[in-house]
């Protein structure tokens, strides 16, 4: 392969980038898969716990209220625990386990918020927040909207 | 098959004065004990590490023209390039100094470039004192190309890491050193590869093709050099050249290494290796130079690779362009122990170290 002269560029290419392919080493599945599954795991116990705690310190709060104090206090301890350096660090061993939970969305706002604050808070701050999470909150509209159009019908 | 693409240097332009810095993470990699300065901190008391990058080619500059007991004055050009968006940390860094400057993009072969535009002046006989430099910074390359320090993300087993770190070296007509004698000036070579966690593989057909031609054009072998060492292609990008050069009828033996590859320790965690313009800078600067100073090796190949691509091209589907420059180091000391000519060098060194592979 990729010696002939005889081989056009595209199918040189192609067999460069077969063989490149070939040669990448892999990513084991299963530890990784483990690690997700432990990481993210244990961030729903917590929230979890941080749900029961507030319950039963107030027992008269409607539990959908709940919820949301519950979404509140995970996004801060993530958003903090960013500020500090320590996130990434549980996100390299996690991978998606710490992605996939509300914690990862705190965590995809405040790193960029923290990366770019040296060019100002409207340019730095403000307009580089959502260049990460923007993705997910225009698919998240744009799903609502259809379901609620769907919903409308049925 | 085009024009020829090697000069050969008739008055062989001397490399008098060296400097390299770099950053903490980097000074505990393998060429700790060779820098001439490790940073405390990455951001090297500056507000920004864009900042600091510009201080660190700053100080780079200023360390290798002291480390050449020259004055600044007496430099007539500076030639240097990064990786940011309009090369501004070597731009910026150039304010500072009283004299010529040229900027170039060459991605992570910037230092070759620099050393054979460089030695093309001195060689000519038109300028008496050039400094050539560059740098990159683990931060403001993150924030570039991928993203923020922060996330917690995973990165593929074939990305690299950017090295913090800045390297300069001043070229003159005349006095001690290791001389530059020969310089391939690298085509942009593109195999469609598009995967911008992969630049190993991206630039490695770019490495082939500069070393084919070096050696068509000069009509030497592997065998003929110390040591060949390429930028930053990483363990993957290393591996896939030297499987391309055996395709084209050429072995690399054990005298071919990569710095990007030997840069860092095992347990750094950096995967593929080091990559950036520092990397091949701040081994040349430190580890290669004294080396040949000493006469430890004889005649080196250095080829820093470059992948030449843009975050708005890639997400634009476009494809990576690797280019790689190559420049032949010769020390102007004789080994130890037994004057021998330059010519047999090689042949006293391979034989005296064990190395036994042949060129095709």
């Amino acid at each position: 392969m990729l010696r002939g002269n005889k081989m056009t560029e595209k199918e040189r290419n192609q067999a460069y980038n077969k063989y490149v392919k070939a040669k990448i080493p892999k990513t084991r599945a299963w530890p990784s898969l483990f690690n997700s599954f432990i990481v993210g795991g244990v961030i729903c116990c917590i929230g979890q716990g941080i749900n029961d705690l507030i319950l039963l310190g107030f027992p008269t709060m409607a539990e959908q209220t709940a919820w949301g104090y519950t979404l509140i206090a995970l996004i801060f301890i993530a958003s903090f625990l960013t500020g500090i350096g320590v996130y990434d660090k549980i996100g390299k061993f996690a991978g998606g386990g710490s992605i996939v939970p509300i914690t990862g969305f705190s965590n995809s706002v405040t790193s960029p918020s923290l990366e770019f604050k040296h060019e100002g808070i409207i340019y730095g701050i403000c307009v580089k927040m959502f260049t990460i999470a923007g993705p997910v909150i225009v698919v998240g509209v744009v799903s609502s909207v259809i379901v609620g159009i769907i919903y409308l019908f049925v | 098959m085009g024009a020829r693409r090697t000069v050969i240097f008739e008055n062989k332009p001397v490399i008098i004065g060296s400097y390299s810095i770099v950053g903490p993470k980097e000074g505990k990699g393998n060429f700790a004990s060779y820098f001439d300065y490790i940073m405390k901190d990455d951001s090297f008391g500056e507000e920004s590490y864009e900042k600091a990058e510009k201080k660190m080619i700053e100080s780079a500059v200023a360390g290798a023209i002291k480390n050449a007991g020259i004055k600044t004055e007496d430099v007539s050009l500076l030639l240097s390039g990064d990786l940011l968006n309009q090369i501004i940390s070597s731009s910026y860094a150039a304010r500072n100094f009283d004299m010529g400057f040229l900027g170039l993009f060459g991605a992570c072969s910037t230092m070759a470039e620099g050393l054979a535009v460089g030695s093309s002046i001195i060689d000519g006989g038109y300028l008496d004192n050039i400094v050539c430099a560059t740098g990159s910074h683990f931060s403001t390359a993150e924030r570039q190309f991928r993203f923020p320090l922060e996330l917690g993300n995973q990165r593929p087993p074939t990305s690299q890491w950017t090295v913090t770190g800045a390297g300069a070296c001043v070229l003159a007509q005349k006095g001690q050193g290791p001389r530059v004698t020969m310089a391939t000036f690298g085509k942009v070579v593109d195999y469609a590869v598009n995967d911008v966690n992969d630049m190993g593989a991206a630039m490695a057909p770019a490495a082939m093709d500069t070393m084919m031609t070096h050696f068509r054009e000069t009509e030497r072998t592997p065998d003929d050099y110390d040591l060949i060492v390429t930028g930053d292609l990483g363990k993957l990008g290393s591996e896939i050249l030297i499987d391309l050069m055996e395709m084209n009828g050429i072995k690399l033996g054990l005298n071919y290494n990569d710095c990007g590859q030997m840069y860092f320790t095992r347990n750094q965690n950096t995967l593929s290796g080091g990559s950036g313009c520092g990397c091949s800078a701040t081994v040349l600067n430190s580890y290669i130079i004294s080396k040949l100073r000493k006469g430890e090796l004889q005649r080196v190949l250095f080829m820093p690779t470059g992948a030449l691509m843009s975050t708005t091209a890639s997400q634009q589907g476009e494809t990576i362009p690797g280019v790689c420059h190559a420049i032949v180091l010769e020390s102007d000391v004789k080994p130890k122990g037994g004057g021998v000519q330059s010519k047999d060098v090689k042949k006293s060194t391979t034989a005296s170290k064990g190395r036994s592979k042949k060129g095709g």
